[in-house]
């Protein structure tokens, strides 16, 4: 007679180390755990709380310039250094991760107008309201060294910015007029100019390295051709554009960052309507970066904040301030993504995260599993009005919260005019333009 | 259209150019003419002027003699008088040939053409330069639309993009590259070297170098897939070779070997094109198998086999056949073959000659092959299929015209016969009823009456039928060809109709009946044929019973729907009964009826209609009684306040809105909205979503990893943006992606055109200002 017997194998219940997670056997069987969709929503509900309870953005605070911050630069090469341009005429490099200024250099008379790196990191070039452009080591001077530039280039007018090209040894700066120096000359290699007015500020192109943009104090922006020494077009908006940034994923796709409170994210090929505008900030816009990831967008305000936008979105998903921060007159996003570094007048450079309730340093494979369940769940529930309430709470400053509610009035008569205009006017006289085409006054070929 | 323009300006200032150097070019030419006489017209103009002096003879112009060698500025030249005069000059034609041809051809040429447009503005010209710069940056940058749409539709982006390969650098390396600055290093570098550290040491062994100079992973990768592709082709016709060596066939080997010798036949051809020396070679090789062939004794019938055959020869065909292909074999190869023309004559002829260089066997073969290859069949098989398809329809249209009159002659009658079938079926059904009926004795009589009612009122719907469906068939008689399967179409139709037809009448009756009848309350045997027809009815369409309520609403709509829904369920009830009593033995009127059975207990329209009746109690607002026992009189266990009190304290609610649900029999509305779930709740459809159900979908299906497993739990809470801590994103590159980047470099571009354009400009500015 056969005896059948029960038998297990050990292999399938027993760990073989100490450290290996216990085996638990699952049934997925769906009526052994109801209610998923309650129990997930009060999950999404709880992550969405508990983001907000976790949402501390500020990380450090900068100190030692002795006037305005005026310019920020990255360092290509390195994460963790930091250049900035204070109004005094002074340059500070700094060191993120001791939050240490490591140099600091007179550089100019007056203010920094501009600082950029070069794509290698070796040098830096600084213009200023002396009209000089300087370029400089990245290195400190050697010992017994004296503190000087590589290069100055006296010009005739005052540079108000400078960009670097991404590839070669070719910068630009703007003032009058677009300038493009050869690094090893002294005179440009090629001006260009459309207008007469005071040219802000003037953007290479990262990916498509020959282009660039620029914005002048007469509401246009400028695009132009390096290779073809041409300009390309001009858009006139309806206030001024204080600067611009390319969006460093895709090559066609820039930001103005406008004196009418929204920034413009314009198409260069189709510059008649701009992609999306962003509103939220309720003072003039001074400055925006990209993530490097291409994804947001960052943007510094003269009313103290600065605000996150998903660059598909109109509105803001994240704003910073904090009570001693005064207006934000530059800021930029680092290359790894991660943080935000903003420079304001109250002379202090801040450095926060681009996540609010990011958990920093190395995260366990549970913790990462965690926080990714929770971000899905957030995203999954999002229109829900409870969660959705919680989410969007932000706490504002008193001066911003108040503005935000008497623009909010203002735009809702402008509105309602408009509805009355069309209303009491013969059906057809009166066309309703978009927001969006609205904006831009014209474009000039 | 703005590129065109522009092609336009420039072609304009091109015209512009060369009519500048018109003017320019003849003033050139007269001065070369008079080079040499200069100094003679020089002395002239000289003589002139002081003849002229005198005042009246100003502008006399000079004449011309024919002894004066001199040349006037507009006359003839007298170069060449030196000259002899030639006999052929004299005989020449009269030309009305004067020096001022070239001028006059010129001038025509100027008036011919019109005036030249003025030049564009400096603006204008920039305005197009602008335009076509910047068409041509857009078509640049659309290079970059699939992949941005690429990444923005994409699950997941990982940073930075390109994978950085790790670089390894010795730390020695590293060192070399380090000097020594201040004074504190120097001190600790001259220690280090005291102590001979080693950082002078050989950078690294050779063994090591050689493992750094050693192939990358792909590469290594690509070269072992190489291999092995070539290692499994080899073997692959190492089989391939094995296995057609095994085969035993002769006539395969024989088509293998005529095979080859086509090839190299063709080969041979294309070589005397293409190489000639080569293919005297391979004439040469030609040539000694034809001496061996002499030396041999191979194809010359004296081998064993040929012997055999010989003596076979005699009789059998076949055998003949072979042993004259084995000469013509040996003749073939004993030819002598010329050597490769040089003429194109002789080319001619070779090719001529060549052409037995064809086996003959060859063209045996395809003569052969003529008969027996399928595919020279091909004609006459397709010939015959032709010949098939062009019966087939012959003999298509044959039973079609067959049919056609068939089905016209046929196609009322088939329908009659139909019709009459199923009237004598349903005929027996109703007898076998009837003496069900019989069996039981009760009021036979009427059922008698009505059974006869019954096949009256069929007769008159029979006979109807027949009357439109010899219409229809008249109607059809013109698409004979469809009349077939027109008429099985239509047999279900007529079905349909057939029920539907029957109904009218005897549904009127049953209702009257009923009325009448459910006072009596005899209602079994009126209702048994009844049943028996609407089973037959049910049987070909359910969907007819679903009919009965609407035409009632329909007739009488003096019946309150309610009523109706109450009053049906006692009959149905009343059905139930005598059923089971019955014997029946039609299965499916038996399993219907088991079903009524099951449910015969739970009552759903009632239990509904209760239901409705307390969600309207509960909704009414009620009234408030603010009587308190005990004022005014006595309370106590036992005693309530008086009626008259009650009365008085008692406040009457208002009568609320009326229900929503009040017209809608089978709807219950719940008017009340659940306040606490309103929070949790979506109100609007969100923005990427087109249909609530789309929404509710993505709601209910869970992504934890409770209800999934671990795998599909990773994929469903893949974050969309992966970055790496402390690793820099740089911008998206064109070789990211697999695109070329352009070679050339921004700034030699640039330094290259801005001369060409200053150059440009220039030129324009000075055209405009020459205008």
């Amino acid at each position: 007679m056969k005896v059948k017997m029960l038998s297990r194998n050990p292999d399938s219940y027993v760990r073989e180390t100490k450290l290996d997670l216990q085996r638990v056997p699952r049934n997925y069987d769906p009526t052994l755990h109801p209610f998923e969709v309650p129990r997930e929503y009060v999950r999404a509900l709880n992550a969405t709380k508990l983001e907000r309870v976790f949402a501390k953005p500020f990380l450090a605070s900068l100190d030692g310039h002795r006037d305005g911050v005026s310019c920020l630069a990255k360092h290509p090469k390195s994460l963790a250094t930091v250049l900035s341009g204070a109004c005094d005429g002074e340059v500070r490099i700094w060191n993120l991760t001791k939050r240490k200024c490591i140099r600091m250099i007179q550089a100019h008379e007056g203010f920094v107008r501009g600082i950029c790196t070069r794509f290698c990191g070796t040098s830096f070039f600084t213009v200023g309201d002396d009209k000089t452009v300087k370029q400089w080591k990245m290195d400190g001077p050697s010992y017994g060294e004296e503190e000087e530039p590589l290069h100055t280039i006296l010009g005739k007018t005052v540079y108000t910015g400078i960009d670097h090209h991404w590839k070669e040894a070719v910068f630009a700066t703007c003032g009058q007029q677009v300038d493009i120096w050869d690094e090893q000359r002294t005179s440009p290699i090629c001006s260009m100019t459309w207008g007469f007015d005071s040219i802000s500020s003037v953007k290479f192109n990262p990916i498509e390295t020959f282009l660039l943009g620029s914005c002048a104090s007469d509401r246009n922006i400028v695009l132009y051709d390096m290779r073809q020494a041409t300009p390309l077009k001009k858009v006139i908006l309806d206030m001024r554009t204080n600067t611009i940034c390319w969006n460093p994923m895709e090559a066609f796709i820039f930001t103005a960052a406008n004196e009418d409170y929204n920034l413009y994210t314009f198409d260069m090929r189709a510059l008649d309507t701009p992609v999306m505008i962003h509103m939220d900030h309720v003072s003039a816009v001074l400055d925006v970066d990209y993530s490097p990831t291409g994804k947001d967008f960052v943007s510094a305000s003269f009313d103290k904040s600065i605000r996150i936008f998903p660059v598909d979105r109109s509105r803001s998903r994240e704003v910073y301030h904090t009570k001693r921060m005064q207006h934000v007159i530059c800021v930029k996003w680092t290359s790894d993504s991660k943080y935000i570094m903003c420079g304001s007048d109250e002379m202090n450079i801040r450095l926060w995260k681009a996540n609010a309730s990011e958990k920093l340093g190395v995260l366990t494979s549970r913790e990462k599993a965690a926080t990714d369940y929770n971000q899905r769940l957030k995203e999954k529930f999002q229109h829900h009005p409870h969660i959705k309430r919680i989410s969007r709470h932000r706490h504002l400053p008193k001066s911003i919260y108040s503005q935000i509610q008497e623009q909010r009035i203002m735009k809702e008569a402008r509105r309602r005019k408009e509805l009355n205009r069309i209303k009491h006017s013969k059906p057809g006289s009166v066309q309703r333009v978009s927001e969006k085409k609205k904006r831009v006054v014209a474009v000039v070929k | 259209m703005s590129s065109s323009r522009a092609a336009e300006s420039l072609l304009a200032l091109n015209q512009q150019e060369e009519l500048e150097d018109l003017p320019r070019e003849y003033p050139l030419s007269t001065s070369e003419d008079e080079g040499d006489s200069d100094g003679e017209r020089k002395h002239q103009k000289l003589l002139e002027a002081i003849s002229s002096l005198d005042g009246k003879n100003r502008w006399k112009l000079a004449e011309r003699s024919e002894a004066s060698l001199k040349v006037s500025e507009f006359s003839v030249s007298s170069e060449g008088s030196g000259e002899k005069l030639v006999l052929s000059d004299l005989l020449e034609p009269v030309k009305t040939s004067s020096s001022l041809a070239a001028v006059k051809k010129q001038l025509n040429r100027v008036k011919s053409k019109k005036t030249v447009e003025l030049p564009l503005h400096r603006e204008e010209i920039e305005r197009i330069h602008r335009e076509v710069a910047f068409n041509k940056t857009s078509q640049v940058l659309s290079k970059w639309d699939p992949v941005v749409q690429k990444n923005r539709q994409a699950e997941q982006l990982v940073f930075p993009l390109s994978k950085q390969q790790s670089i390894f650098a010795p730390i020695e390396h590293v060192v070399s590259g380090w000097k020594a600055r201040t004074p504190l290093e120097q001190e600790i570098f001259n220690l280090l070297h005291k102590n001979k550290q080693p950082v002078t040491d050989p950078l690294l062994t050779p063994m090591e170098k050689a493992s750094l100079k050693a192939m990358s992973l792909e590469e290594v990768k690509m070269r072992r897939a190489e291999l092995q592709r070539a290692r499994a082709l080899q073997s692959y016709y190492e089989a391939r070779a094995r296995r057609e060596k095994k085969i035993k066939s002769k006539k395969y080997h024989k088509l293998l070997k005529k095979g080859k010798a086509k090839q190299a036949l063709k080969e041979f051809e294309k070589l005397r094109k293409v190489n000639p020396a080569a293919a005297l070679e391979e004439l040469e090789k030609l040539e000694k198998a034809r001496m061996m062939e002499r030396m041999s004794l191979k194809h010359q019938n004296s081998g064993k086999w040929a012997k055999s055959k010989a003596v076979m020869a005699k009789y059998d065909l076949e055998a003949r056949q072979a042993m004259q292909e084995q000469l013509a074999r040996n003749k073939e190869l004993m030819q002598k073959i010329q050597a490769a023309s040089e003429s194109a004559e002789e080319e001619g002829g070779a090719e001529e000659e060549g052409e037995p260089f064809v086996p003959d066997v060859v063209n045996e073969v395809q003569v052969k092959a003529d008969t027996p290859n399928p595919w020279m069949f091909r004609n006459h098989s397709g010939d015959t299929k032709e010949a098939e398809v062009q019966g087939d329809p012959e003999e298509l249209a044959e039973p079609a015209a067959q049919e056609a009159p068939e089905s016209e002659e046929e196609g009322p009658v088939v329908a009659e016969e139909i019709l009459l079938k199923e009237f004598k079926e349903r005929r027996s059904l109703r007898q076998k009823s009837r003496l069900n009926q019989i069996a039981k004795p009760v009021g036979s009589q009427e059922a008698k009456d009505l059974s006869s009612q019954e096949v009256l009122s069929e007769l008159r719907a029979l006979s109807q039928k027949l009357n439109r469906e010899s219409h229809q068939s008249r109607k059809q008689e013109l698409s004979s060809t469809r009349t077939v399967l027109a008429v099985q179409r239509e047999e279900p139709a007529g079905e349909e109709e057939e029920p539907l037809l029957l109904q009218r009448p005897e549904r009127a009756r049953t209702l009257d009946e009923l009325e009448e009848l459910g006072k009596k309350g005899c209602f079994q045997n009126k209702e048994l044929p009844r049943v028996a027809v609407e089973g037959q009815q049910l049987e070909r369409n359910p969907s007819n019973h679903l009919g009965v309520p609407k035409e009632k609403k329909r007739k009488e709509q003096m019946i309150d729907l309610q009523n109706l829904l109450t009053t049906k369920s006692p009959s149905m009830k009343s059905l139930a009964v005598p059923t089971t009593v019955e014997e029946l033995e039609d299965e499916e009127r038996d399993q219907r009826q088991m079903i009524k059975e099951a449910f015969a207990g739970d009552d759903v329209i009632r239990d509904f209609l209760k239901e409705k009746r307390e969600a309207v109690e509960a909704s009414k607002p009620k009234d408030v009684d603010l009587t308190l026992p005990g004022w005014g009189e006595w309370g106590g266990v036992g005693l309530k306040p008086s009626a008259k009190k009650r009365r008085r304290f008692l406040v009457k609610a208002p009568e609320g809105p009326p229900r929503k649900d009040k017209n809608l029999p089978n709807v219950i509305l719940n008017e009340k909205r659940n306040i606490h779930a309103v929070a949790h709740q979506v109100r609007m459809l969100p923005y990427p979503f087109t249909h609530h159900q789309q929404f509710e979908r993505t709601i209910q299906t869970p992504i934890g990893s409770t209800w999934n497993t671990q795998r599909s739990f990773q994929k469903l809470t893949m974050p969309k943006v992966v970055t790496k801590p402390g690793h820099i994103i740089k911008p998206i590159k064109a070789e990211d992606v697999g695109y070329r980047s352009s070679s050339r470099s921004d700034l030699s571009v640039v330094q290259r055109n801005p001369k060409r354009l200053s150059i440009r400009h220039k030129k324009q500015l000075k055209k405009i200002s020459v205008d």
